[in-house]
């Protein structure tokens, strides 16, 4: 909840400018974007997601270590990918 | 993977701990606070403390959301959950907090209706799905989590949806801080800033640690190179005699924050005049409410609350473990009476708390040649530092592909 994971954007969604699709670990999911669409959002952009919502975007170096060090907080990790797999944010 | 690698060089580390060491004065003890749940895995995942002098020691803070939140609001929320006709709706986190009469999972069997979600914008579709049902959301956490929460309320306001309210539990980390230094067992040198809540309120609030207490705080990374070497920054300032904010974490943090983040909170939400926080008791202006504006949605003004305060089971030192008093291991119960499993404080039932942390990765032996008592009373625990047994930070990145 605390510690964001880092997220890519794989799509804009049209019609909602505040949502966006990103992949975590190969699960897609929807999250809001509208607290850092003032750096302007495209595809391939990473982002720190803390419960469904975009705070920072980061480049894709610190994307990768972050993803490794969530990967070595095990299950904390696994729940919080849990959770999100199960998210349907529309 | 190169990335990861440069963060975990096994050399920078050794170059790193060498420097830190001959920052040191000899003779004289530091003690640092962590303040973030985040660093406090970093610090045990990687046995970074076995990287440090003796003469340095880390504490954690108390930046795990789910663990500084008192058992009396858990039963306050129970209470609303069991309203007729509400959804409660929380962070898996929190299912398994204890309150004075059980946990959420407890309510849930007798009955209530209670789901978890991973997002308060998960909490807001339950709530466009059943219009006939009031969707509470039972809000945590600092600043990382509360702009969530407050735009999700904008987005409800938005889109007219009338049936959803929040139990607003919001904290804000720079009063916790605050008490800690003006508690008069006090010992701490500098502050390990917390990463990811600085993304939102940036470093300049920080400035009144330096500026009225003269202690310098490094807003800190998450890997194992980010944390020693915020040591080192907090080291060179104490040598060179200044305390001041400083930014290590430079690549995520804005030196600034969010401004949108923080106008979403200020927006809806407004400080409450006192609350309560488990260990530190009760802190002014520590956490947030819906604002005026925004009473509709506001499950405190909905619903009726109890509002009891319960005291912590005798057994449990969350208390002590989050104000950096005791490590986790020194608590009676740790590992004995209280796991991860059948937890009976915050601390281990938080996946964030210090204490399941260092269950989970505490393959240790203890080490208690001296016993002075540990932590902020003796102004350094390197007598009561943990040795772990191997899995230090050599160990390559194996989860790293």
């Amino acid at each position: 909840m605390c510690l964001g994971i880092p997220g890519e954007i794989v799509e804009l969604i049209p019609g909602q400018p505040e949502l966006a699709k990103v992949e975590v670990a190969g699960v897609r999911r929807a999250i809001n974007v509208g607290l850092v669409s003032q750096d302007g959002i495209r595809p391939g952009d990473w982002v720190l997601v803390h419960v469904g919502f975009a705070m920072s975007k980061i480049d894709e170096q610190e994307a990768a270590a972050t993803l490794a060090l969530l990967r070595g907080l095990g299950q904390a990790y696994t729940d919080e990918l849990e959770a999100l797999a199960e998210s349907d944010i529309t | 993977m190169r990335f990861v690698d440069e963060y975990r060089d096994a050399g920078q580390a050794r170059q790193l701990a060498a420097r830190i060491r001959d920052l040191c004065e000899p003779g004289r003890h530091y003690t640092f606070m962590e303040v973030c749940g985040g660093h406090t895995h970093t610090i045990y995942k990687h046995g970074l403390e076995d990287h440090l002098p003796e003469t340095v020691s880390l504490v954690h803070g108390p930046g795990c959301p789910v663990c500084v939140i008192p058992m009396g609001r858990i039963d306050d929320a129970i209470a609303i959950a069991h309203e007729p006709g509400v959804i409660m709706t929380s962070f898996g986190d929190m299912m398994r907090v204890p309150g004075g009469r059980g946990s959420f999972l407890d309510a849930k069997a007798a009955g209530a209706d209670i789901r978890m979600v991973y997002s308060p914008l998960d909490a807001l579709k339950i709530a466009r799905q059943n219009p006939d049902r009031t969707v509470v959301f039972m809000a945590i956490g600092f600043e990382t989590t509360a702009p969530s929460t407050a735009m999700t309320v904008l987005r409800a306001e938005a889109e007219g949806i009338g049936n959803f309210a929040v139990f607003c539990n919001h904290v804000t980390i720079l009063p916790a801080i605050k008490a800690i230094l003006d508690s008069p067992d006090m010992r701490l040198d500098g502050f390990i800033g917390p990463g990811h809540v600085s993304t939102v309120i940036g470093c300049r609030p920080y400035s009144f640690i330096a500026g009225d207490y003269g202690k310098p705080l490094v807003c800190a990374g998450f890997e194992p190179l980010d944390v020693l070497q915020s040591v080192h920054m907090l080291l060179r300032q104490l040598a060179e005699g200044r305390a001041e904010v400083e930014n290590q974490y430079t690549r995520v943090v804005p030196w600034d924050g969010n401004p949108r983040a923080l106008s979403a909170i200020s927006r809806v939400m407004e400080l409450r005049p006192h609350f309560e926080w488990r260990g530190l008791g009760f802190i002014a202006n520590s956490a947030l409410r819906m604002g005026e504006s925004y009473a509709a949605y506001d499950a405190e003004r909905r619903f009726p609350v109890p509002g009891v305060r319960v005291a912590d089971p005798k057994a449990c030192q969350c208390g002590e473990v989050l104000k950096g008093v005791l490590k986790p291991w020194e608590c009676k119960v740790f590992g004995t009476a209280c796991t991860p499993e059948t937890p009976i404080g915050t601390c281990m039932v938080s996946s964030e708390g210090a204490c399941a942390a260092y269950y989970n990765f505490g393959r240790f032996t203890r080490r208690r040649e001296v016993a002075p008592s540990p932590g902020l009373r003796s102004g350094g625990s390197a007598a009561t530092r943990a040795t772990r047994e191997g899995d230090g930070f050599e160990r390559p990145s194996s989860l790293t592909k």
